[in-house]
């Protein structure tokens, strides 16, 4: 028996991820259906000599884990969508103060408390517009137990890399459900730590990018003194109203991001190759959509999968090259049509782009994907 | 033994509030086109209530040679 | 030139600072410091936190690590910091706003764990930034711009709400009181656990002139006259009659936070 196997669920998954990549921190507050988040690292992180702590609400959740990255420990906070509205705020302050720390947004149906306990995937646009102001983000999206533990690995890589809050989008579906992992992977897996200062302290300036756009962030009590603030600040930290200091933070902030989409962007082609007619989907509908595509290639359609992985910065090359290819690109999501926006925006000057979804707390099936698609293709 | 010290002033920092000259015991400051003087330096006995309660730092005891 | 307390611990290429004429901010920043100096406190131990508003402004100047946070949350910002890496000395400065109307909920929970971080609240009974709005600490029928015709609030008295809240030292001086405020700053860093300090400021700028306060001076002698040491209060209590007591309030060590789970991370080395 291969003890690497396990059965695990998917929020277990994602702590176990986490834990390889490093996490040490984790701050949150109790709220369905992410929980279990919370519970698993409760009981683990002060194990390997790692922190736990239950704040009093979202907001604090949120500022804890930006606190706890500072000391130079990868923190985590996991939620779902109101929790997420709470803490947008503090997301901002990360994006702009550039802390790396992995938010986990278990979704559910909203708006408001809406359906606790039902799935959803209705943050999608929450993810990228959450926070007040113009901000980059990266937002990923996994659809497996396996798959939750290597992108939470990837989440707080690309936390480290960037020094940015990265968003980990899960559902109810995929986060409570129990599937079969293979964690022998554990001692292959890349790990990225945040880039640290080599200069002295009297050099250091503590958001003077280097050439990859990315500044080296020394951790609070290494000797490094400097000032962090969510006010517009220049290379040294400090606060400045200069509009060209401005200019210059908000591209960086951006450009940084966007000059590695190459690098963040992760997607799943999935019978595409002489497709006519294509999915895009992500999480537990992806599921869904690849039986779909799989019964309805028996009847001779071609139809296959884009499933972007990384959510935000969206795979726009890629969505740009298939809507050359296909006649419909058809987006299934368990919302209102969130990220139709998006493919529409990139695709719809070459392809038709149709919307399915439904937000009643019940999953997207097999059979009503197949039946849309047909429909599609009269 | 330090030196003995000396009330001095930085006037680039005083916004002139008057705080020191209300609270000097010795009445040795006072206010001159609206910022701090040390009007009257050989009645200073100093005591420090002024640089303690200058919101600014703009006025301190510092030791100093007793010809600077 | 400045003085060597200035020099070894505030960043003189970012003063002077924005505080208005007469603010007591200025005094109870130096306040701070000394309390540091006394301390012997390594600079690069110290973690100064703070949130929004006029008192926030703070951390910028003083050379430590310093995190400028958002408005109210600087308490759960400092509780991440202090959690994760507990040899640090973790100090929030904060205003009467700041920490308890938009932060109440942070201060009381921080009390309630008695987790070790001292909080300063920089308290001048008015939101300073924003123009001269009432706060949870207008005293009532009070003036503020947005209380035109007086505050019918109640106000609170913050060193009451932290010992309520399970705070293990809390103590009060006012700007006026500068070095008893510094003693009290001392001896709040010194107790391990959660520390409470109403820092007691006058804001001439808009809470005094709203309220026909008089200038700084004025209300830097309302605070000598209006405030009494509770050892004179306690000797002689016809003397603190309509005044208001500072000095060392409570002050009752409890088990600290950090060690309690130090000693579960203990538990399970053990064990495995």
């Amino acid at each position: 028996m291969n003890k690497n196997i396990k059965l695990l669920q998917g929020n277990e998954a994602c702590v176990e991820g986490a834990l390889a990549a490093g996490m040490e921190f984790f701050a949150g507050y109790p709220i369905t259906p992410s929980t279990e988040i919370a519970e698993i690292s409760a009981q683990k992180l002060p194990a390997i000599g790692g922190h736990f702590i239950q704040m009093e609400d979202e907001i604090a959740g949120m500022a804890a884990t930006l606190g706890g990255s500072l000391t130079g420990k990868k923190s985590m906070t996991a939620t779902s969508g109101p929790g997420f509205s709470l803490k947008q705020e503090n997301i901002g302050y990360g994006c702009i103060a550039e802390i790396p720390c992995v938010i986990v947004n278990v979704q559910r149906g909203g708006p408001s408390t809406g359906l606790p306990t039902s799935p959803a995937q209705s943050d999608i646009m929450q993810a990228k517009w959450g926070t007040h102001g113009d901000h980059p983000v990266i937002a990923l999206y996994p659809n497996s137990v396996q798959e939750i533990f290597t992108t939470t690995v990837d989440a707080f890589n690309m936390a480290e890399k960037y020094r940015t809050p990265v968003i980990l989008l899960l559902d109810e579906i995929i986060g409570h459900m129990r599937e079969k992992i293979d964690l022998s992977i554990v001692d292959s897996l890349e790990i990225i730590d945040r880039k640290r200062p080599s200069c002295t302290p009297e050099e250091y300036k503590a958001y003077q990018a280097d050439e990859d756009l990315i500044p080296p962030m020394a951790d609070f009590g290494s000797g490094y003194r400097y000032h962090v603030t969510g006010l517009m600040h220049d290379e040294t930290g400090f606060p400045s109203n200069n509009s060209k200091v401005a200019h210059q933070l908000m591209h960086r902030l951006m450009d940084k991001i966007d000059k590695n989409v190459e690098d963040i962007v992760k997607y799943e082609e999935y019978m595409l190759e002489d497709a006519e007619i294509a999915f895009v989907a992500f999480g537990a509908t992806s599921r869904a959509a690849k039986e779909a595509i799989d019964n309805l290639r028996k009847k001779g359609i071609k139809i296959g999968l884009f499933r972007p992985i990384t959510i935000w910065p969206s795979p726009q090359k890629q969505l740009l090259a298939l809507s050359e290819k296909v006649n419909t690109i058809i987006v299934a999501e368990m919302n209102m049509g969130q990220y139709t926006y998006e493919v529409e925006r990139i695709a719809a000057k070459n392809c038709n782009v149709e919307f399915y979804g439904r937000v009643d707390g019940q999953p997207i099936n097999p059979d009503e994907l197949m039946k849309f698609a047909e429909e599609v293709l009269l | 033994m330090g030196m003995p010290k000396k009330v001095f002033v930085n006037k680039e920092w005083c916004k002139g509030c008057g705080i020191c000259v209300a609270f000097c015991p010795k009445n040795v400051l006072e206010l001159k086109n609206g910022l701090i003087d040390i009007a009257r330096p050989e009645d200073c006995i100093k005591c420090g209530q002024c640089e303690l309660r200058c919101p600014d730092y703009a006025i301190f005891l510092k030791e100093a040679p007793e010809n600077e | 030139m400045q003085s060597e307390l200035v020099q070894k611990y505030l960043r003189e290429d970012r003063l002077p600072h924005i505080w208005c004429p007469g603010c007591g901010h200025g005094v109870i920043m130096h306040a701070v410091i000394r309390a540091i100096d006394n301390l012997k406190l390594d600079p690069e131990k110290v973690c100064i936190v703070s949130g929004i508003g006029c008192s926030s402004r703070a951390s910028g100047y003083m050379n430590f690590n310093t995190l400028h946070t958002t408005h109210g949350r600087a308490l759960a910002f400092a509780t991440g910091v202090k959690m994760s890496q507990p040899d640090l000395h973790v100090i929030v400065l904060t205003g009467d706003g700041d920490t308890s109307a938009i932060g109440g909920n942070h201060l009381i929970h921080a009390a309630r764990r008695n987790i070790d971080i001292t909080t300063i609240t920089f308290n001048n009974n008015i939101y300073g930034m924003t123009g001269g709005q009432y706060s949870p600490t207008t005293p009532y029928m009070d003036f503020g711009t947005t209380a035109p015709y007086g505050n019918i609030d109640n106000s609170f008295d913050l060193c009451d709400l932290a010992k309520g809240a399970g705070a293990s030292y809390v103590g009060r001086a006012t700007a006026y009181h500068a070095v008893q405020l510094a003693k009290i700053i001392e001896s709040a860093i010194s107790n391990k656990g959660f520390s409470f300090v109403e820092a007691v400021s006058s804001c001439p700028t808009y809470y005094g002139r709203k309220n026909k306060k008089g200038d700084a001076v004025n209300m830097m002698k309302t605070l000598k006259d209006m405030y009494v040491d509770i050892k004179i209060a306690e000797k002689k209590p016809e003397l603190a009659d309509g005044k208001i007591i500072f000095g060392e309030l409570y002050n009752n060590p409890q088990d600290e936070y950090t060690d309690k789970y130090q000693k579960i991370i203990d538990m399970l080395k053990k064990e495995n």
